[in-house]
């Protein structure tokens, strides 16, 4: 019969890979920064209900730090960057939106070949979760070469940090300590992250990937 | 209830077949000699096109009982060609499918060919024809001949020759229009890719024959190949066939050749010619290569996929009206591969009754598009007879001065593009409910590549729908762009026959296609030892219900039936009751219409595809719309030029013609070398020699 | 038998009815959103009778063609209007309702209207034309590969299986029918020519498809392409929710056609509103940017159909 559990915890990971999409597609900070914010409270939802779902309370707390941490507190301070910095609002990606799109979907479908065969053991749910991880961090990776904006390369590499939150979740929950210290290393990079861009800006007057790289072995 | 069509097999097997099939032969090359020996009669035009449609009917006839008969193969040995094969010929259920299609081509052509020299050579009061016909009468029926022998051949040896026979009597004709300027370009790109083609064709029967020590069909079924060895051979197959048919990359000739020849040559190229491709596929790959391989199927679908949506996007790409109709047979071959490859994967899971279906479809495709695509080809011819030009930005508002001929090029361009209740959709529909029967095959790939396939089936019968509404959009209705389309005129009976043959078919095979299903029923059974229809407790004639997990039923019948049911109703309360009035003015074109002198304001062909050009094109073809616009008070006018480049000529052959090109400079060197040099390579290559020969004995 | 023979001619005559009250409904739901009172709910169809007394003034070079895509286009989008279970599922014309005719006859449909478009020789209508043609060739895959994916789950395309199996509660949240849901929301605005993609209400040419095709139309004509238009809404809405959302529906076996009439009712009401809604919230987009908007409902629905297989199991 329904498993209403199965299917929700199915729907929010799938609502973390949509947003994963619609990360591809947006052409202004804000929005992209707001899809963020709703792709981490997806994620959290979804560690929250697994949590519930089987009984594990150690979920929760990866479910309210996720809340805390990527849903609130990065994009605030990626918001205030971008205001401060005075970063151009609109970005371009650098393939066409059809071809980003027809390369997000056979990403997800070549996860769909690689996870689906080799997991033949493991339980059902397990399995989906791998397959979608996998391809939220693929689409991550792929937003990140697609992009030349440095804000939006940041976002897909936190994008990418939650496909790998999600793969966890799937599995079942990783240890409390093996969780803090990620999300620990995560905002320590965050906040490197923060002050190369100040730097970037300050020396270079631009964020633009395309710019920067020309100056590239110019020093000698 | 499925017997309707039986006939008492006796009377057409054996001896009678053979010797029809050889009188028709010997009858065609009689023809040709005719038609070489009397070319300055005024009557040999009648005489060629209408003995080559009589014979063409008599074979089509008996191809169609013989079917209908579901008689076995029949077979003969001629004692001609080489000394210890001899000529094969077999005709089994497959065999007579495809003959019928040809030789009903044959048929339609060859009337509509009648009338469209005479009114080339202008007997229909100024012929607006451009260049003599040339030498096609010769040729016209060796074609035929030719292909009907590929169908008919039973060893590699007999086939290839009748292959190459076949590409080169379509040569001569291309070449027939040789006093056009693009002729001499095409013919030759044609001659080179045939050629590469039948080297293809030969090596993949040299590996066929391998297991068997012998060409003959019959010894390589007994002895299927090694799995490398048939690897090799799909791939080869793909390459020879697949060039004849049109397949992307190797298309490359068909935009030019196609319509470089006389327009009902044109139509038995697309629409006959690329068949007998498919025959020689379905031959190798279901019939000769014994058990598939499951990734067979998925490559030709892959293969099929691109060549689909590329031909369509090729065909919105084109301005000529002969080269748009010749890209959207790239499309629907195609689809037509699409259909082989679900049949070959659904043939190696074993489940036949769902590979029947799948072949089915892609049969049944072949009858409709040898039928809509001859019909428009034949519309083409008549707009050329009429108007002088093919450039459909040179055309317009022929709806009002070539009336019947609208109407017929309504229905063929309404029936390819899927609409029901006309052949196309049927064809589109049963292809979908092999599609859906994908979940359940076991390998993952394939089920999400199927889903995937869908997708792109989808796509390109949309993107073939904004295709011919363009095409009819812009030559049939507006107002006409030039002179010639001002003033042109219906054409002559025997091309309008031509035309109506074709197009009463489309729409007959739209209400009622289980009867052409259950017709060439024996050809799939011969292929997949299957039929589409069984596991079915009922065998409906009205409903097109075939086997299916996933599926339903289709009626062409009730679908026309409620739409007459609703529509004249319609009319006649609407007019009885609401307003019957009508006044004539000027068009309101929100203000803008008058005064608008030119007729050329209005939407050109280009103009109509700029839209798919800008949302597909980018990507695809590079496509960029440049425009030149000149500063306020310069009287020059604006230029806008779209531009686009083919990925395969970029890509491939471009790329394939430069290093042959430059393997043939370095090698020129060897022309102009000393005595003493050409001596001295011809010792090292003798010295080299026995030297082998010594390592090797030792 | 006879039972669904009745049933079937009182579902021609009702889509035919309820069609103009729809849009009038989506008009004066948006009205009110904006600050106006908004126009009666029975305008549409005054509207249409209004039109369909006064003559029809025609284009020196019309041809016949022109003058019979009114009722050619009509008469497809009723039938297909038809054919979509809307109170019951008993309805004499079920077996022939397949999704992938009832698409193919919105398809043609498009296919005259364009070609009407093309007729007169004005530019308008090649703009509409060419716009249609384009939204048309990302909108129809997008609606197959959702056919698809309901189809590989139900195990049929019969529009009166689907909703029968809907009903019966096996199905779940399955994400595969969450993502057809959304891809079929999109291409159904898309095709009826709704904000982001084209503007119902305007005759400015920036804005305009499907109102480009019609300019030249007058009188009965224009009145049968109106009603048309509000038919193909109808029917998009009773799509939806025959597939999605078809509890109190009556089957053969069981339910009051009464009440299936009544929760349709309802649900009309409810959809309405939410396009209202969704309408006034959201601006028009560029035309090129359509066919992101569509390739992504394709690329939807493709998600949808390879989910299929990750669920679990088919």
């Amino acid at each position: 019969m329904i498993d209403i559990g199965y299917d929700a915890a199915h729907l929010l990971g799938a609502l973390v890979l949509l947003t994963s999409f619609a990360l591809l597609y947006q052409r202004r900070l804000f929005s992209l920064l707001n899809v963020f914010t709703v792709q981490a409270l997806a994620l959290s939802g979804a560690a929250a209900w697994q949590g519930y779902a089987h009984d594990e309370p150690h979920l929760y707390i990866t479910a309210i730090l996720t809340l805390a941490l990527k849903a609130i507190a990065i994009p605030v301070a990626l918001h205030r960057i971008i205001q401060r910095l005075h970063i151009e609002r609109t970005v371009e990606p650098a393939l066409g939106i059809g071809l980003t799109m027809v390369a997000g979907v056979s990403l997800v479908t070549l996860s769909i070949l690689l996870v689906l065969p080799v997991t033949e053991n493991a339980t059902a749910l397990t399995r989906e979760d791998l397959a979608l991880s996998l391809s939220v961090v693929l689409l991550g990776l792929l937003m990140m070469i697609s992009r030349r904006n440095a804000v939006s390369q940041v976002v897909g590499f936190m994008s990418i940090e939650n496909g790998l939150i999600l793969a966890a979740v799937g599995v079942a929950g990783m240890p409390l300590v093996v969780e803090m210290s990620i999300a620990f290393s995560v905002m320590v990079a965050f906040i490197i992250f923060g002050i190369f861009l100040f730097q970037i800006r300050e020396r270079f007057e631009t964020l633009d990937m395309r710019k920067i790289e020309s100056f590239r072995g110019e020093s000698d | 209830m499925g017997n309707i069509l039986t006939i008492s097999p006796h009377a057409f097997s054996g001896f009678v077949a053979v010797a029809v099939l050889l009188v028709a032969l010997l009858a065609l090359f009689a023809l040709a000699v005719v038609g070489v020996a009397a070319r300055r009669a005024a009557w040999v035009g009648a005489v060629v096109y209408g003995g080559t449609a009589m014979v063409c009917a008599v074979v089509a006839l008996w191809a169609g009982f013989a079917l209908a008969g579901r008689s076995g193969a029949e077979t003969i040995t001629l004692p001609m060609g080489l000394p210890w094969i001899g000529a094969h010929l077999r005709a089994d259920g497959l065999s007579a499918f495809f003959l019928l299609v040809v030789n009903f081509g044959g048929v339609t052509a060859s009337l509509f060919g009648w009338g469209y020299e005479r009114a080339q050579a202008g007997e229909h009061g100024g012929g607006h024809g451009h260049g003599d016909t040339g030498p096609v009468l010769p040729f016209f029926p060796l074609f035929l001949a030719g292909m009907s022998l590929v169908l008919l051949a039973d060893d590699a040896f007999t086939f290839l020759v009748s292959w190459e026979f076949m590409s080169l009597t379509s040569w001569l004709l291309v070449l027939s229009t040789h006093r056009e300027p693009d002729t001499s370009e095409a013919a030759r790109l044609y001659l080179i890719m045939a050629s590469a083609g039948t080297a293809c064709l030969l090596l993949a029967f040299g590996l066929l024959a391998s297991g068997a020590g012998d060409y003959q069909f019959d010894a390589i079924r007994q002895h299927a190949p090694t799995a490398g060895a048939a690897a090799m051979v799909v791939l080869l197959i793909l390459l020879g066939a697949g060039s004849k048919a049109g397949l992307v990359p190797l298309h490359v000739w068909l935009p030019l050749a196609h319509p470089a020849a006389p327009s009902h040559v044109s139509a038995l190229m697309s629409g006959v010619m690329t068949k007998v491709a498919i025959y020689a596929m379905i031959r190798v790959l279901f019939d000769l290569l014994g058990e598939p391989v499951w990734w067979w199927g998925g490559a030709l679908m892959i293969v099929g996929a691109v060549t689909a949506v590329m031909g369509v996007l090729y065909a919105l790409m084109q301005d000529d009206v002969k080269r748009l109709l010749a890209c959207s047979t790239i499309e629907n071959i195609g689809v037509i591969v699409i259909a082989l490859g679900l049949a070959l994967v659904f043939k190696a899971s074993h489940t036949p009754v769902i590979a029947a279906l799948a072949l089915s479809a892609a049969l049944l495709h072949v009858v409709n598009h040898s039928l809509f695509k001859s019909l428009l080809f034949f519309v083409a011819g008549a707009i050329l007879t009429a108007t002088g030009s093919r450039d459909l930005n040179r055309l317009g508002g022929l709806i009002h001065r070539m009336p019947v001929t609208a109407v017929l090029a309504l229905i063929g361009a309404a029936a390819i593009s899927a609409l029901p209740p006309l052949n196309g959709f049927v064809g589109e529909w049963l292809l979908f409910q092999a599609i859906l029967n994908a979940p359940a095959l076991p390998e993952w790939s394939l089920k999400i590549g199927i889903a995937v396939v869908g997708a792109a089936v989808a796509l390109a019968a949309a993107l073939a729908a904004a295709c011919f509404v363009r095409l009819y959009g812009v030559a049939f209705l507006g107002r006409p762009r030039s002179s010639e389309a001002a003033g042109a005129g219906e054409v002559g009976v025997a091309m309008l026959v031509g035309m109506m043959i074709p197009a009463v078919l489309c729409v007959l095979l739209g209400v009622l296609p289980t009867f052409v299903i259950r017709l060439f029923e024996p050809a799939v059974r011969a292929m997949v030892e299957a039929g589409p229809f069984d596991d079915r407790s009922y065998q409906p004639w009205i409903w097109l219900a075939p086997t299916s997990a996933i599926g339903n039923s289709y009626n062409g019948l009730i679908m026309l039936a409620a739409i007459a049911a609703l529509s004249i109703p319609l009319v006649l309360v609407i007019h009885r009751w609401a307003s019957d009035k009508v006044r004539w003015s000027t068009a309101w074109g929100c203000g803008h219409a008058e005064p608008d002198p030119t007729a050329l304001s209005q939407y050109s062909a280009s103009s109509f595809a700029q839209p798919i050009r800008r949302a597909f094109g980018g990507t695809v073809f590079n496509a960029q719309d440049r425009v030149e616009m000149p500063e306020p008070g310069d009287t020059r006018p604006a230029r806008l030029t779209a531009l686009w480049t083919d990925p395969a000529w970029a890509y491939l052959f471009t790329p394939i013609r430069r290093a042959v090109n430059w393997l043939a400079d370095h090698v020129d060197v060897l022309q102009f070398l000393t005595i003493r040099s050409y001596l001295t390579l011809m010792f090292t290559a003798l010295v080299v020699v026995l030297a082998l020969v010594a390592v090797v004995r030792s | 038998m006879i039972a669904s023979v009745i049933h079937q001619i009182v579902q021609m005559a009702l889509v035919l009815a309820l069609a103009p009250l729809l849009t009038g409904w989506v008009r004066l739901v948006k009205a009110r959103l904006l600050g106006r009172r908004g126009p009666s709910l029975l305008q549409p169809y005054r509207d249409l009778a209004r039109l369909l007394r006064k003559e029809v003034v025609l284009a020196n070079n019309a041809s016949w063609l022109f003058r019979s895509v009114p009722y050619v286009m009509f008469t497809a989008i009723w039938l297909a209007a038809g054919l979509v279970p809307v109170f019951t599922t008993d309805l004499a014309l079920a077996p022939t309702a397949d999704l992938i005719a009832l698409i193919a006859l919105l398809g043609t449909a498009r296919f005259f209207l364009a070609l009407a478009g093309m007729d007169t020789g004005t530019s308008f209508g090649g703009i509409g034309s060419s716009r249609e043609m384009m939204i048309a060739a990302l909108a129809e895959p997008a609606m197959l590969m959702v056919v698809f994916s309901v189809a590989v789950l139900v195990r049929t395309t019969s529009l009166a299986e689907i909703a029968t199996y809907m009903m019966g509660g096996t199905v779940g949240l399955r994400v595969s029918l969450a993502l057809a849901l959304i891809a079929l929301v999109m291409v159904a605005i898309a095709e009826n020519a709704r904000i982001p993609i084209d503007n119902p209400a305007t005759h400015l040419e920036l804005t305009m498809v499907h109102e480009a095709m019609v300019l030249e139309y007058s009188g009965r004509h224009l009145a049968l392409i109106e009603g048309a238009a509000m038919l193909k809404l109808l029917l998009y809405a009773a799509l939806i929710v025959c597939v999605f959302l078809p509890w109190g529906m009556a089957t053969p076996t069981q339910g009051n056609p009464l009440i299936g009439l009544l929760s349709f009712l309802a649900k009309l009401a409810a959809a309405g509103t939410a396009l209202a809604v969704f309408e006034t919230s959201i601006a028009k987009m560029r035309v090129f940017r359509v066919g992101e908007f569509l390739g992504g409902a394709l690329l939807l629905s493709l998600l949808g159909a390879i989910f299929l297989y990750v669920s679990r199991g088919v």
